[in-house]
């Protein structure tokens, strides 16, 4: 042990309290020799160049400029995801009904027993399937899109742009960056978090991230609204239409991020803004094809490999729940009349919010398991057919207030179960995983109701 | 308060002012942070751009381009450099 | 084949994992290191007949274990000793990324500079004269673009020398203020005493000097642990990394 204590008595006779002058002396020292070594070695031929980023800057982060370029940039995503989403979405659903008429022949032929057919064709196949062929297409468009604005430089000067009102709500403007990529994966988001040093603002940050909407609530959001908000209009205004209502849910979402930021710094995460440095890195053109790839690689096949984990599953239980009968009912049937009344309240039904409940381990099931119940099949229906579709809501008496309702469920209620498991993981506390679960439920209700109370008393509907 | 009145923090350095730095008046792990980004005693850094609601500002340090906040650039102490 | 164990290190956005994916290509995969926090993605090349393992270090402003990513790099090039430590800096903020180099330069000898970016630099109007540097820094230095492929023959070939001790390197040391060079004099001679040439002693004893609490928590229960036999200097494997660090 001689080497140990000679340590010991060594670091003994260090003050501790000259530790911070002697940092500063250290890299004062350190940043005076890079000086000195650039101004040997480097040779600026035009300052115009050299600040061609700032000019950009002056651009993007403008007090005129800088907010509209935001909102264009955000809608024109959406615009994107949505036009381009929509073709390769129905050819991917016909594909797997095409399938699943071979594999439903297949079966015959065997003369497998009906409850075998219905687990595994009606429940986990059409599960699976839907999933896919209505995630995959917007998520390949979206993360691609997104990465290449993240490769040219773009979304720290979102950051600098948004950071006075996060500031103002006790946040990080970092929680911008991470509330941004929150859109395509909330429990990716929660991880990403990491990138804001102080404890307090990343609490903030992870507790707020779900009023995002992510990928697995986007197909709910978007085809509501086009059903039943962009209903009366056609081709590319329908799009354009479809694609403002759901950038309108995106700032109801921000406006109660910030909100809930601001409350939970005066209550129950007090203190004031702290370490606060961001980077502005250069504008950099990005490698197109390369970026496309690896985003598609890492983003894309991740989170829909994730889906398809939760959705089979989930397929499954939803068919059984609704092909076990007690009494003259299905159990899935008892458990949405059990929950109607309060439903009710809330301008939704039963079934909707059965399919919120069961649909805790992803969003993305939400509404296929809606669709589920309300034909009482005990499966899956395909989509291609919107007319079809929106017939299926209106025989269930919905209106525009229930279609409103689900989507600002949607938007504002608790987090999914994977996104559940990461702050769990990233904060190993049990009251903060429980209050990112409660407080989002708490203002969906909330909101919920007072629009339905609202709507309701003035005899808009 | 004689000396306050001759040092000049960062937030009063006007857009487009370079600014030498000579004390940071911060302290713990932000310190280190603020040192690693090449805040540090003896740096010439400029005041580059307001964010559009006017805070933060970003400055070039370094060779880089780094935001700070009011809350922290009234803490870094220095003088304006009369070019 | 031997294989060769190459560390990156560089500022976060520097490219690294560029130049990282560029030589490694799907070859690669994440793993934990020591048991901390922070993933380290590995990666294999081959060049003429030579296996190298690369190690993709946090992206970190500094080594000075202000946070986890930063204790993690630090650690790896003192404690695994890699055969090359490759910086990667970003030509077009040098100053910055320098500040991170003379902070290796201090730990280690085997250290090749890449200055990636170069393309970029090159639309920007800055020139670098990476000969001036090299000398200055008492290392190889070697432009390179990542992205567009660029360089990297010349980077393969240069870390192949140095694997083989066909280079050698003079890395410049930082020098501090009299008051401070004093009293690291007088720790770097006690630290030698302690443990020899294992590590560095004059980083060693600036990192004292500079109250790195970590750094000696790490220190010492290395020392407790080889005294009873776990460790032996010189060898990692008691790190639990890379197994197959200098295999065949």
């Amino acid at each position: 042990m001689e080497q140990l204590k000679r340590l010991e008595a060594l670091t003994a006779t260090i003050p501790a309290e000259q530790a911070e002058d002697v940092r500063e002396a250290i890299v004062g020292e350190l940043f005076k020799k890079s000086r000195q070594l650039c101004s040997d070695a480097v040779k600026v031929t035009d300052r115009k160049l050299l600040y061609r980023s700032e000019r950009l800057d002056r651009i993007f982060t403008s007090k005129l400029w800088g907010f509209p370029i935001m909102l264009a940039m955000l809608g024109a995503i959406f615009y994107l995801t949505i036009a381009g989403a929509n073709v390769p979405s129905s050819m991917l659903a016909s594909f797997f009904g095409w399938i699943e008429g071979y594999l439903t022949m297949a079966f015959q032929a065997i003369h497998a027993p009906d409850w075998l057919h219905g687990i595994l064709i009606l429940g986990l196949f059409r599960g699976t399937a839907w999933v896919i062929s209505v995630m995959l297409p917007p998520m390949a468009i979206f993360f691609p899109v997104f990465a290449l604005l993240e490769n040219y430089g773009y979304l720290p000067r979102v950051a600098f742009n948004l950071d006075r009102l996060f500031k103002k709500t006790g946040a990080h403007g970092k929680q911008s960056l991470t509330m941004a990529m929150g859109f395509g994966c909330n429990a990716a988001a929660i991880m990403s978090t990491r990138i804001i040093e102080s404890p307090r603002e990343r609490m903030l940050a992870i507790l707020t991230n779900n009023f995002v909407p992510c990928n697995g609530r986007w197909p709910t959001l978007i085809l509501l609204a086009s059903l039943f908000m962009a209903a009366g209009f056609s081709g590319g205004t329908q799009t354009l239409v479809t694609a403002s209502v759901v950038m309108g849910m995106v700032l109801i979402g921000v406006v109660v991020t910030l909100t809930v930021s601001w409350g939970l710094s005066k209550t129950a995460l007090k203190g004031i803004p702290s370490h606060y440095t961001l980077e502005l890195p250069p504008y950099r053109k990005p490698k197109i094809l390369n970026t496309i790839l690896r985003a598609t690689l890492d983003k894309t096949i991740y989170v829909l490999r994730r889906a398809v984990i939760v959705a089979a599953p989930a397929g499954v239980l939803t068919w059984i729940l609704a092909n076990i009968y007690i009494g003259d009912s299905s159990i899935l049937i008892h458990f949405v009349q059990f929950l109607d009344p309060f439903a009710r309240a809330l301008g939704l039904d039963g079934f909707i919010l059965m399919a919120f409940i069961i649909g805790l381990p992803a969003n993305e099931i939400v509404l296929p398991i809606l669709l589920m119940g309300y034909l009482a099949t005990g499966s899956l229906t395909e989509v291609t057919d919107m007319f079809a579709l929106k017939q299926i809501f209106l025989d269930q008496g919905w209106t525009w207030l229930t279609a409103l309702n689900m989507m600002l469920f949607s938007l504002l209620h608790y987090p999914c179960g994977t996104t559940l498991v990461n702050i769990w993981k990233e904060t190993k506390s049990a009251k903060w995983t429980f209050l990112s679960f409660a407080i989002p439920t708490a203002i969906a209700i909330g909101v919920t109701f007072l629009v339905a109370q609202v709507a309701r008393a003035l005899g808009w509907v | 308060m004689d000396e306050t009145k001759h040092r000049q923090h960062l937030h009063q350095a006007a857009l487009g002012e370079q600014f030498l730095i000579e004390q940071v008046d911060i302290h713990g792990e932000h310190k280190r942070r603020l040192l690693d980004l090449g805040f540090v005693p003896g740096a010439v850094i400029e005041v580059l751009k307001a964010s559009p609601l006017g805070d933060p500002i970003s400055y070039r340090v370094a060779g880089t381009v780094i935001a700070l906040r009011k809350e922290e650039s009234e803490l870094i102490w220095g003088k304006v450099m009369t070019s | 084949m031997r294989t060769y164990t190459i560390a990156l290190a560089g500022n976060p956005n520097t490219g690294k994992s560029t130049l990282f994916n560029a030589l490694t290509g799907l070859k690669q995969h994440t793993g934990n290191w020591s048991g901390k926090t922070v993933n380290l993605a590995r990666g294999y090349y081959e060049y003429q007949d030579t296996r190298f393992q690369f190690i993709d270090l946090p992206g970190t402003y500094s080594l000075f274990s202000n946070s986890a990513d930063e204790e993690v790099a630090r650690d790896y090039i003192i404690f695994e000793k890699p055969d090359v430590t490759l910086l990667v800096l970003d030509s077009t903020a040098l100053e910055r990324s320098l500040n991170l180099a003379l902070q290796v330069l201090e730990m280690t000898d085997r250290v090749i500079v890449c200055l990636n970016l170069m393309d970029e630099a090159k639309k920007k109007g800055i020139k670098i004269d990476a000969r001036k540097l090299a000398k200055d820094l008492g290392v190889p230095v070697i432009p390179i673009s990542a992205r567009n492929n660029e360089g990297l023959d010349i980077l393969s070939e240069q870390l192949l020398l140095m694997c083989t001790g066909q280079t050698t390197t003079m890395p410049y040391r930082m020098k501090y203020n009299e008051e401070m060079e004093a009293q690291i004099a007088r720790l770097e001679s006690e630290l030698r005493d302690i443990f020899g040439s294992e590590y560095p002693a004059r980083w060693l004893a600036i990192r004292l000097l500079d109250g790195d609490q970590k750094l000696i928590a790490t220190l010492k229960s290395r020392l407790s642990a080889s005294q009873k036999g776990g460790i032996t200097f010189g060898t990692a494997k008691a790190l639990g990394s890379s197994n197959s660090h200098h295999s065949c």
